[in-house]
């Protein structure tokens, strides 16, 4: 088995509404992600999926628990300052939304390089240029796109740019948020492919946050599943959609889309109540690597 | 007769760098109590049709030839304060984004009522209340009279995407325009506002035009569907028929890509390319250079519709009977 390269164990974030009352956005999350592994998180909106994204690239200092990346303490400033350059080469997070994320006032040439320019990353292709048209060609962008600027593009486009901007240092994480889900099916399939491609070819790890189902179920070796900031179910793909034990898992997997008209009509939502879940619950090994959230 | 028909409809916009042409002849009908979906990729002129079909085109825009019918009248000819009062009384429009279609600062019973009287402009305020709560439980809003004096911020995105199908459903249209009204919901809610479209189509026998990129919903809501690629309509025909017996390459195409459809560890479909600007737009069939079936004749020619059966169109000279017989890569039979 494959060495870990990141370790979450027991975190959790509470959003500070005001100095008395807070919102717990994750609660005691822990996964592991192997080297060249894909692993998935999905839920509902608002379950935390996006905040454990920004814990574990340091955008927000976890309220508690423990992160480690390839052996760093990355809740540990000296560790972190001494692993500055490692740290920041070797991840890279693409943000939901390439409309906030992406400096308005550069152009996408500049955009997709600027990793490599802050970094000091001499280009493996010659120029900055080069290495802004391979990375564009990659994601399927078109080399016109490069001199213009984000608000002249749309959201596929730009979407795109910020997936560019994340392969260009060619990182051993990559946390994806949402990557997909502003694309059209057939751009969605290009990344998807490519997201593979760097899986099997250079053995990346993807943490692939995303509420597509189908995408995780094609591209994740293993899921995890958040409802209200609680992991509640995490197992290899296959396993998880054949075999979903937790409440949540059933009713998340119910509410996936099918593109074949008289299967789709007959899926009814499975509903899931809140006040059913049991208040206290640990993560138990149900089968091999199938972890459930259950009663003590 | 049918509800709505639109003909040879033509929408160009005039930008610097020359004519842009949105929408390329366009005719589809749409009978009523009927849920047509037009699906295509973002930029393929789908909103650009809806909202020339409602007269809510920019200024910047031009409907260069082609006429909407709706219910008899002919809405290309009619001055706008005519179209102004038609609004919202035989048609009217889900948006798509339900944050910014609903004004932060009034309830949202105020914001429904506002809809309610300005189509009813004598009702007794007893009567506007009333009739916003018979809305709210319409849309599966529960405890109605609690809900009456929330604001948008306090609503969910579901709630959000309700109260805004209320809003247009407020005056009783016949026909409603829903542009992607599941785009910003995550999958239960996305269910269950489709199955809200088709539930108010059986009480009140509304006619939709739903527009969507997303053919899981299309599955979900719609009787027909039509496909549109770089401003032109493609392939349409029944759900079932676009679904399982698709047979334009676009159509394929798109329902390759699709990674449910795909086996894990399979290589997904993806269309080469990218889709052709709309400022001069190629001669043949736009679709050509992405097309792996490709004829010569598609790269000069277009295509024109050719019928499969009475309800099913596709415009591709594969249907052609001089083309060569060629193994759809999907469908082709009943079970897709």
């Amino acid at each position: 088995m494959a060495e870990i390269l990141l370790d979450v164990r027991g975190l959790t974030h509470r959003y500070a509404m005001t100095s008395s009352r807070s919102v717990t956005a994750l609660d005691g999350v822990s996964f592991q992600i192997r080297h060249g592994e894909i692993f998935g998180l999905v839920g509902q909106s608002g379950s935390g999926k996006s905040t454990a994204a920004r814990c574990i690239m340091n955008l927000l200092r976890p309220t508690g628990g423990d992160l480690h990346y390839k052996g760093v303490d990355l809740l540990d400033p000296k560790q972190r300052r001494e692993n500055r350059r490692m740290l920041q080469t070797t991840r890279q997070l693409i943000f939901q939304d390439s409309a906030s994320s992406l400096n308005p006032r550069m152009t996408l040439a500049d955009i997709i390089t600027e990793p490599m320019v802050i970094n000091s990353v001499k280009p493996p292709r010659g120029s900055m240029r080069a290495e802004a048209e391979f990375q564009a060609a990659k994601v399927g962008l078109s080399p016109s796109c490069l001199d213009r600027r984000p608000p002249e593009l749309s959201g596929g486009q730009r979407q795109r740019a910020a997936i560019a901007r994340a392969l260009c240092m060619e990182p051993e994480l990559l946390i994806a948020d949402e990557p997909v889900a502003s694309l059209d099916v057939s751009v969605q399939a290009q990344i998807l492919n490519l997201f593979r491609h760097f899986q099997t070819e250079h053995g990346f790890s993807l943490l692939f946050i995303a509420h597509d189902l189908s995408a995780v179920h094609w591209l994740c070796d293993r899921v995890g599943v958040l409802f209200h900031g609680l992991l509640v179910e995490s197992a290899p793909t296959t396993e998880l959609f054949e075999n979903p034990l937790h409440p949540c898992t059933r009713a998340l997997l119910s509410s996936v889309p099918l593109p074949d008209p008289r299967r789709e009509r007959q899926r009814r939502l499975e509903r899931f109540d809140t006040d059913t879940l049991p208040a206290a619950e640990t993560l138990r090994e149900v089968s091999p690597e199938h972890f459930v959230l259950k009663e003590d | 007769m049918p509800l709505l028909e639109v003909i040879d409809l033509s929408v160009s916009f005039d930008t610097p760098g020359g004519e842009l042409q949105a929408v390329r002849d366009v005719s589809f009908s749409l009978d009523a109590g009927e849920i047509l979906a037009i699906v295509g990729e973002s930029g393929c002129g789908k909103s650009v049709l809806c909202k020339a079909v409602t007269r809510l085109l920019p200024d910047t825009a031009r409907i260069k030839s082609g006429s909407v019918v709706i219910d008899g009248l002919s809405l290309s000819s009619m001055p706008e304060r005519k179209v102004q009062k038609l609004r919202g009384q035989l048609f009217s429009m889900v948006f798509q984004d339900p944050m910014s279609a609903l004004n932060p600062s009034l309830s949202i019973g105020a914001q429904i009522a506002e809809a309610v009287r300005v189509h009813a402009p004598c009702m007794k305020r007893s009567e506007v209340r009333e009739r916003v709560l018979e809305l709210l439980s319409l849309v599966g809003i529960d405890r109605a009279a609690d809900m009456y004096k929330l604001y948008p911020h306090n609503l969910s995105g579901g709630q959000r995407q309700r109260v805004v199908t209320a809003v247009a459903l407020a005056s009783g249209p016949r026909l409603l325009f829903a542009d992607e009204p599941t785009t910003a919901l995550d999958a239960g809610l996305q269910t269950q506002i489709l199955d809200l479209l088709r539930d108010i189509r059986q009480r009140l026998g509304t006619s939709t035009v739903l527009i969507s990129h997303d053919l899981g919903a299309v599955a979900r809501a719609a009787d027909r569907g039509a496909v549109m690629y770089a401003g032109k309509i493609v392939e349409t025909g029944t759900t079932e028929e676009i679904f399982y017996d698709p047979r334009h390459p676009y159509t394929w195409s798109l329902l390759l890509s699709l990674p449910s459809r795909a086996e894990r560890g399979r290589k997904l479909h993806s269309i080469s390319g990218t889709p052709p600007t709309l400022i001069d737009p190629p001669s043949g069939d736009a679709f050509a250079p992405r097309n792996p079936w490709a004829l010569e004749i598609d790269y000069e020619q277009s295509p024109p519709m050719f019928r499969v059966t009475d309800t099913h169109f596709a415009a591709t000279w594969l249907l052609d009977p001089r083309a060569p017989k060629i193994t759809p890569p999907i469908g082709g039979n009943d079970r897709g």
